[in-house]
C-alpha cells in the first residue's frame, strides 16, 4: 500500500450503513497495513495538504505535482456525487461524495497516481508524488 | 396535478385536462423503424384504441436528491407512477430505466420501493444507474430489485409477443470511458437473441444511452456498437435509455433510440453549458414541465410500438 486514506468528512457517520461499512473496513485494512505513525490527520498541522476540487464532472487541478507526504483533499462542489477511484487499485476509492464531501489520500511514495470517478469515467485526473 | 390522477374515477376527463395544462405531448408511433410524431389529443387517444397492450418507462428518480431545482424528488416520483397508472389503456407494468436513488443508500432504496408499493404497482422492471452501484457494485440493487436471471444483473422476458431486454451498462466503468456492457454479457445478449425470429419485436432496456450521444459528457456505451450488430436484423427494435435527463432520439435503419425524462430534475441539452448537472434555475412552477413518464403501446399485428411522452403538468 503506497498511500493513506480517510474521509475527511463524517457528516453521515450516524447514518453509514451496509455499504459504508463495506467501505469502512477496507479502509481500516489500508490504513492497518501501514506503520502507525503514517496514519493520515495524526499530525495533520505538520501534514502539506493541497486541494483538488470537483466543480462541473472535472478534477481541477487535472494534473497535480506534489511532494511525498502530502495529504490530497478532494472536495465535490457539483450537486452530482463523483467517487475518487485509483486506476490499478493504487489508493483506496472514496465512498461516494455527495455535494460538499471531501476525501484525503496521504501519498507517501513517490509515483504517479491516475485516478477518475467511477461512475463518470470520463472525469480522469493524476496525482506526480516525484 | 397528482391529487387529480390518484383519484381513478376522474378518469380520462381529468387525464385530457392536465393534457391541456402540459400541451407539450407527442405520440411517438415506430412503423418499421421510422418514427411519426403527433401531438397528444384527442386524435392521439383514439390511436390507442387497437393497442394490445402498454407499459410505462420512468428513469432517474434520485431519491435523496435534496437541492435546486426540486426539494421534493419523492413527490414528483409518486406523481409520475400515478401519471402512468392514470392512462387510458393501464400500463402492464413500469420499467425503471436507473437511477433509482442519488447515493445507493439503503434508506433511498426503502423510499423508492414504498412509492411502488403504495402506488400499488403490480409489476416494476428495473436496471439500475451508475447512482445504485455506489459502493458496493450494485449488490444492494440487484438484491433488491434485481430479476436474478444472471450473476451480472442483465436479464430478457417475454412479453405478449414482444421481447424485452435488460442491459446493465454502469458497472466495471473504465477511466476515461463511457458505459460499459463487457464481454461476458455481450455473449449472453447474441445468445439470447440467437433463436429468435426476425418479426420479434425488440425492446432493449439500459440506463447510460446505447448509442454515442455526447461522450464529452460520458453520454454514451463504448462497446454498444457491438451491441447493436445482434440488433440490426430485427425489423422493430426500440431502445430506451434514461440518464441524461432529457428526451433524445435517433433513428438508425430498424432500430431507434429513446432517451427518457427524469421523474426528478431536468438536465441541459448535450454540450449546452460547463457540464451535465441539474438545471438549478428552473423556476418552481415551470419544474414539472421537464419531468414526466414514457408510455409505450404494443399495437397488435404491426409491429409497431406507439410511444407517448408525458410530462407532469
Amino acid at each position: 500500500m503506497k498511500a493513506i486514506a480517510q474521509g475527511a468528512r463524517r457528516a453521515h457517520a450516524t447514518r453509514r450503513h451496509f455499504g459504508a461499512l463495506l467501505l469502512m473496513g477496507a479502509l481500516c485494512c489500508a490504513i492497518g497495513g501501514l506503520p502507525p505513525a503514517r496514519a493520515a490527520g495524526a499530525s495533520a498541522s505538520k501534514t502539506r495538504t493541497q486541494q483538488v476540487e470537483i466543480r462541473n464532472f472535472a478534477f481541477a487541478p487535472k494534473s497535480l505535482t506534489v511532494s511525498p507526504g502530502t495529504r490530497v483533499v478532494w472536495t465535490n462542489h457539483d450537486e452530482e456525487p463523483h467517487v475518487v477511484t485509483s486506476a490499478g487499485s493504487q489508493f483506496p476509492s472514496s465512498k461516494g461524495l455527495d455535494a460538499g464531501d471531501s476525501y484525503a489520500v496521504t501519498f507517501s511514495k513517490p509515483g504517479t497516481y491516475a485516478y477518475y470517478c467511477s461512475i463518470h469515467p470520463m472525469m480522469v485526473g493524476t496525482i506526480i508524488v516525484q | 396535478m397528482q391529487d387529480n390522477h390518484d383519484n381513478e374515477a376522474g378518469g380520462r376527463r381529468q387525464f385530457l385536462k392536465c393534457m391541456a395544462w402540459a400541451g407539450a405531448g407527442t405520440l411517438w408511433m415506430m412503423k418499421g423503424g421510422v418514427l411519426h410524431a403527433q401531438p397528444l389529443g384527442e386524435g392521439a387517444m383514439a390511436a390507442t384504441v387497437d393497442a394490445s397492450f402498454s407499459f410505462a418507462q420512468i428513469s432517474d428518480s434520485h431519491i435523496g436528491f435534496h437541492m435546486q431545482p426540486n426539494m421534493d424528488v419523492v413527490g414528483t416520483l409518486r406523481a409520475s407512477v400515478a401519471l402512468a397508472k392514470a392512462q387510458a389503456i393501464h400500463p402492464d407494468f413500469l420499467l425503471h430505466t436507473g437511477d433509482l436513488t442519488h447515493l445507493s443508500k439503503p434508506e433511498q432504496f426503502d423510499t423508492l420501493a414504498g412509492v411502488m408499493q403504495e402506488s400499488r404497482v403490480s409489476k416494476v422492471f428495473y436496471v439500475p444507474g451508475e447512482h445504485d452501484v455506489i459502493g458496493d457494485n450494485g449488490a444492494a440493487f440487484f438484491h433488491r430489485f434485481g430479476e436474478r436471471q444472471h450473476a451480472g444483473g442483465w436479464y430478457s422476458f417475454d412479453h405478449r409477443g414482444v421481447h424485452f431486454v435488460g442491459l446493465i451498462n454502469v458497472l466495471n466503468l473504465k477511466a476515461g470511458g463511457l458505459g460499459f456492457l463487457g464481454a461476458e454479457q455481450l455473449a449472453w445478449l447474441k445468445k439470447d437473441l440467437a433463436s429468435r425470429s426476425a418479426e420479434t419485436p425488440l425492446v432493449v432496456f439500459a440506463h447510460m444511452p446505447l448509442w454515442p450521444l455526447y461522450p464529452p459528457w460520458g453520454w454514451g456505451t463504448d462497446d454498444s456498437a457491438e451491441a447493436m450488430s445482434y440488433l440490426r436484423r430485427f425489423g422493430s427494435v426500440s431502445v430506451l435509455n434514461g440518464h441524461i435527463h432529457q428526451i433524445q432520439q435517433k433513428v438508425e435503419g430498424s432500430i431507434t433510440f429513446y432517451t427518457a425524462r427524469s421523474t426528478a430534475f431536468p438536465q441541459p441539452a448535450p454540450g449546452a453549458g460547463p457540464g451535465p448537472g441539474p438545471m438549478k434555475d428552473v423556476a418552481p412552477d415551470a419544474l414539472h414541465r421537464y419531468l414526466g413518464i414514457r408510455d409505450v403501446r404494443h399495437v397488435q399485428g404491426r409491429q409497431m410500438l406507439a410511444v407517448t411522452e408525458e410530462v407532469l403538468s
